[in-house]
């Protein structure tokens, strides 16, 4: 649905050149919600307004619903900004229309007629539980219910691609929560796809069938948020189960141990300690639901050093688990 | 003086001053709101750069702003003459009265035009707007509060100006004060062209205020 191809964004700065996106490819598919994460800065930002070209990219290709956006007139690039939503941090509400005046906008902007208008502004508004508030002004209601007019307002032109530039950044954790379940909820009944940007860890995880982790203006890894956190080394699994910096004593190893589903439900650390009648030291640990499935990560601490340990590192791989170790750093 | 002397005068006077304000102030709310806009759109980060324009317009409100209105109210004389056809009269004191207050007001629309969040700008450009759509739908509409008080200060700057238009020979109440109270020490007549005109000044920025109140939505 959305095709991204080694995009590159350029600023010049005072005779400095600095690569916002430098080289960025993406592929999400129909139907799906795709996270980009990263830290203020990374490029994450103008990697989205790439998309709608509300930035012009200095190369590659951004092509959604199969349409190359970078080759159309300006005429049918706005016709086709119309079929794609996109929310913002700050909302971007007309403050001298009402809620209702404001889902009217792209309506008019598209040149629907006013009876057309009021059926669709009603439909819309339903859609995102605010018909009690259409004849409020933006200043008058909370920062959930700006966003969820922004939503309304996004999907005005049935689009089937919602760009979601930070949407719930500037929203408590509560509202937040009731924000990603609408858009999630939109996402299975509507179909819509979804690519969002997000500094928050937990916007991944709640939302995101697929994800990226964007620094310094490139990919530093992509794929299914399952896939992501089982991988060993994956910063997304070090974000979404945060523990403290490995410390191995001397003459032991450290075992980060990620398991998906059944695994989360099995006693494997009783079966490796019974199996190579070893102490296991469980360090600490957690669980979560990510990607649709529950994943856990648990850090444990065995006796002897890692050359010591083959065969209970072999019995998790076995066992199936996806593991990295930490060994011990030679202090002098 | 008796009453009965002044009130013709100050009833003609005042009818006058009003005249001015009002024909000025309607010539300089449309071609402000042009200018400020062409100062907007065509800038670096506008909606269409274009520096060349943007530095031209922005030249000549710099020297519409500069030139003091006395000095330009006499620089002025010829063009009044060539366009109005007289330099005398409140008709021909429209002109200059238009020319000062058009910079003025010009950065005042800018200003408040530069008050429009960014993004809403872009948020109707996500949304497929054209410029000519955002410029009437989002800037224009967004900003009107601030254009009204912008309006307002501009329109009481007018009623100032027009007093001194007027003493040059324009009629209205500048030159009633003029004739009778500074030339002829008629200093009743004086005290209440100078309590007419605070009396406008205070409604014009009555009516501004409720205005912008009534239109804003902050």
């Amino acid at each position: 649905m959305i095709q991204i191809e080694k995009l590159r964004k350029v600023y010049k700065t005072r005779g400095r050149t600095v690569a916002a996106v430098d080289g960025v490819d993406l592929a999400v598919a129909a139907g799906t919600v795709h996270g980009v994460l990263g830290r203020s800065g990374a490029g994450k930002s103008t990697l989205l307004r790439c998309v709608n070209l509300l930035e012009r990219p200095d190369s590659g290709r951004v092509l959604v619903d199969g349409r190359d956006l970078l080759a159309l007139p300006r005429g049918e690039l706005r016709c086709a900004r119309q079929r794609i939503g996109m929310i913002h941090q700050h909302f971007g509400l007309l403050s001298s229309r009402t809620v209702a005046g404001n889902v009217a906008f792209p309506l008019e902007v598209m040149g629907v007629s006013r009876a057309e208008r009021a059926a669709r502004v009603a439909e819309l508004l339903d859609l995102v539980g605010l018909t009690d508030h259409a004849g409020a002004y933006p200043a008058r209601i909370s920062g959930g219910q700006k966003q969820r007019v922004g939503i309304a307002r996004a999907l005005a032109g049935r689009p089937h691609v919602l760009l979601s530039d930070e949407a719930t950044s500037a929203l408590d954790p509560e509202t937040t929560a009731s924000i990603l379940e609408l858009l999630r909820d939109l996402n299975r009944r509507l179909g819509l796809t979804i690519l969002l940007i997000t500094h928050e860890m937990d916007v991944v995880r709640r939302i995101c069938d697929s994800a990226s982790v964007m620094r310094a203006g490139r990919f530093t890894e992509s794929g299914p948020v399952r896939d992501l956190l089982l991988r060993p080394g994956s910063e997304l699994a070090r974000g979404l189960f945060p523990l403290p910096d490995p410390d191995p004593r001397p003459g032991t190893t450290v075992v980060d141990v990620t398991f998906e589903g059944d695994g989360a439900d099995r006693p494997f650390v009783s079966a490796l300690a019974r199996a190579h009648d070893i102490d296991v030291n469980i360090l600490g640990g957690s669980v979560a639901e990510a990607g649709g499935t529950r994943i856990g990560r648990l850090r444990v601490e065995l006796p002897g050093d890692p050359a010591a340990n083959a065969g209970p590192l072999a019995y998790l791989r076995d066992a199936g688990l996806a593991f990295e170790t930490h060994t011990p750093e030679v202090r002098a | 003086m008796t009453w009965d002397e002044m009130e013709p005068l100050l009833r003609q006077g005042t009818l006058e001053t009003l005249q001015m304000t009002f024909w000025s102030a309607l010539f300089t709310a449309v071609g402000g709101l042009l200018l400020g806009v062409v100062l907007v759109v065509t800038d670096r980060d506008g909606l269409l750069p274009l520096a060349p324009v943007n530095a031209v317009v922005g030249l000549i409100v710099n020297i519409g702003r500069a030139v003091p209105f006395i000095i330009l109210l006499m620089a002025l004389i010829p063009v009044t003459t060539a366009v109005v056809g007289t330099s005398i009269g409140t008709t021909a004191a429209i002109m200059p009265l238009t020319i000062a207050a058009i910079p003025f007001y010009a950065r005042l629309v800018e200003t408040s035009l530069r008050e429009v969040e960014p993004g809403t700008v872009a948020a109707a450009l996500a949304l497929g707007a054209s410029r000519v759509q955002i410029i009437g739908k989002v800037l224009l509409r967004e900003a009107r509060a601030g254009l009204i008080a912008g309006l307002t200060v501009t329109v009481i700057a007018l009623i100032g100006y027009s007093a001194m238009a007027g003493a040059i020979g324009g009629g209205g109440l500048g030159d009633l004060a003029k004739r009778y109270g500074y030339q002829r020490f008629e200093t009743g007549m004086m005290l209440i062209i100078v309590v007419l005109l605070v009396v406008l000044v205070a409604l014009v920025q009555m009516l501004g205020d409720w205005a912008a109140r009534r239109l804003g939505h902050r």
